[in-house]
């Protein structure tokens, strides 16, 4: 090894009279920098081409055929907006979104209010066979959209479903599950509950458990009882949670197929379209009517309404924040 | 705490396994003990003559049983290996570009997935693979959740000392992954296998899109081919239900508690 070689290698120490150099700002402040970092290339290569491929592309592509006439079977003429305005006109498309709005108020709100109360049960440290229960929490949420659909729609039975025999007993006439449109809802949001309220209440308790023991304490001293501790020291926490499950059950919410479908038995969800939900909608356009173009459009005007109903999740839940404090 | 919180928690319990006991009930005894009134809540003795009722329906149902397994497996070990390896990269490299590449795949997270479906399916169709348990699989070889969860397990539970101490010894990046953040991340990997899984196995839409023939069936997909077009066969439907989510009942028993623990570590560092 010549001497020159061994100096090049020895990094040099700093000078105390120069200032030290600042270093390279990192793209990862986390990372180990003795690691060599060109390895990152290689490793999320996979995944970001996989995700180019399936991800990216099938997007962009989405918001291209929107703008065409795109017949599966043949034709593709460029159009324009025309497939957005037919669809702003469709009444079909302002009944599938009322549906679905609908749907999705009357199963988030009751799913909030219970999980977060189951949470809060589940919070209290003396509670016996907590795991249990937890476990218990997850079970809805194992099951498959499909197999629950058929249940419930059994359960939901106009004749002969256990729901109605109890509404009869009760000395009320049966109710028609499927052709009303707001019971046909209440079915469908009762299925969006039993499947996300343990989930949600897990969430909720893992950040109720996040919460620091000594603010309850604090408020117990000073006399807060226990609903009032709930009130004002573990639902603020909370907000961030809340917004967090809002926003994922909005998505969610957008997405609801299976169940009208199996409810319905086919795709225009139900005779007079009573439980046409946006999914449905845009698969009866994409997969019967084979008018693809014109299901990409149902697809980006999805996509906008996820996108205005976050901004606006957003704003909410800042505003609560201000006035909490 | 009180009898309140205990009542509430025992009618969850019950709502929460009734469907599945129904689905049960409903099979054993058969379509026409449904129009009873009341209606019979006990199993009764006919599950196994409703099972070969589905079988005669749908010989090909062990066959969906069987799918289901396979792509369900198949996924699950392509994303914990692919998100495990990224997901590293994102926690413990520094890389150009990769706050961007970050930040662009979150992006695209928040848009919902029947964006994509048309274009996906002539892609596959294109690609040779509809009809196929391929068209299952290689779209979802990874997903970004999957990457953003074994990024946040990796930058808590690894710590960087032990990384810098192995790089002092002159262990490569490749060494370091295998030798030190593998072991550390098993269990969670393991339950980001396990979600994966179970969300193959249930997923609905995509497959009943994508495939056709009987033999490439998976088990929602074949449940739903039992019903036909006129009298709806109750028991078979439910005989058909209960096939399909018994193997998840099973599992869940095991792993129950390991899927409680991930959701709920997911959701604080989330």
């Amino acid at each position: 090894m010549s001497q020159s070689s061994v100096a090049r290698r020895a990094p040099k120490p700093p000078s105390p009279w120069k200032p030290v150099k600042q270093s390279r700002k990192l793209s990862n402040p986390n990372a180990v920098v003795s690691l060599n970092g060109r390895w990152g290339y290689l490793f999320t290569a996979p995944f970001f081409v996989m995700f180019l491929i399936f991800g990216l592309a099938p997007i962009i592509y989405s918001v291209y055929i929107a703008f065409f006439n795109w017949d599966a079977l043949g034709t593709q003429d460029f159009i324009g907006l025309d497939n957005f305005t037919a669809l702003i006109a469709d009444d079909r498309f302002w009944n599938a979104m009322v549906n679905t709005f609908d749907i999705w108020l009357m199963s988030t709100i009751p799913m909030l209010v219970l999980s977060i109360g189951l949470a809060a049960v589940l919070h209290n440290p003396y509670l016996r066979g907590s795991t249990f229960w937890r476990t218990i929490l997850l079970v809805p949420n194992i099951t498959s959209v499909l197999a629950i659909a058929i249940v419930f729609g059994q359960l939901f039975g106009r004749d002969f479903g256990i729901v109605n025999d109890i509404i009869g007993a009760l000395g009320f006439q049966h109710i028609d599950f499927v052709q009303g449109t707001q019971s046909s809802h209440i079915a469908i949001a009762s299925m969006i509950v039993w499947r996300w309220t343990g989930y949600n209440a897990l969430i909720f308790l893992a950040a109720m458990l996040a919460v620091p023991g000594e603010l309850y304490e604090s408020a117990s001293l000073d006399g807060a009882t226990k609903w009032q501790q709930f009130r004002y020291v573990t639902l603020p926490s909370l907000r961030n949670t809340i917004t967090f499950v809002l926003i994922v059950g909005t998505i969610g919410g957008l997405q609801v197929f299976a169940e009208p479908l199996i409810l319905g038995g086919s795709y225009n969800g139900g005779d007079s379209g009573q439980f046409s939900t946006l999914t449905l909608f845009l698969f009866d356009q994409a997969f019967v009517a084979y008018k693809w173009g014109y299901a990409a459009a149902i697809g980006i005007m999805i996509t906008l309404i996820v996108a205005i109903v976050s901004v606006i999740n957003f704003y909410i839940t800042r505003k609560l924040a201000g006035e909490k404090k | 705490m009180g009898v309140g919180g205990y009542i509430a928690l025992i009618l969850t319990t019950f709502l929460s396994i009734f469907p599945f006991y129904w689905m049960f009930i409903v099979a054993s005894n058969g379509t026409d003990e449904i129009s009873k009134v009341p209606p019979t809540l006990l199993p009764g003795p006919r599950f196994f003559t409703v099972v070969s009722h589905v079988y005669e329906a749908l010989p090909q149902f062990n066959q969906a049983l069987l799918n289901s397994f396979y792509v369900g497996t198949a996924i699950s070990v392509a994303q914990v290996f692919f998100s495990a390896i990224a997901g590293f990269a994102f926690a413990k490299l520094n890389f150009r570009g990769q706050k961007y590449m970050v930040l662009f795949v979150v992006l695209t997270m928040m848009l919902p997935s029947q964006l994509g479906i048309i274009p996906l399916f002539m892609l596959m169709g294109w690609a040779g693979l509809l009809n196929s348990l391929g068209a299952l699989i290689i779209p979802a070889l990874v997903t970004a959740f999957g990457v953003f969860w074994m990024r946040q397990v990796i930058d808590t539970q690894v710590p960087n000392e032990l990384l810098e101490a192995a790089s002092i010894d002159g262990a490569g990046v490749f060494r370091a992954y295998w030798n030190i953040v593998l072991p550390i991340i098993a269990q969670s990997s393991f339950v980001l296998g396990l979600f994966s899984f179970l969300a193959s196995w249930n997923d609905f839409l995509w497959p009943l899109l994508v495939l056709n023939s009987p033999e490439n069936f998976t088990a929602q997909v074949a449940v739903n081919q039992l019903k036909s077009s006129y009298a709806i066969d109750y028991a078979l439907n439910m005989g058909g239900a209960f096939l399909s989510t018994l193997p998840l009942l099973i599992l869940f028993i095991f792993v129950g508690r390991r899927l409680v623990r991930g959701v709920m570590d997911g959701a604080v560092k989330g």
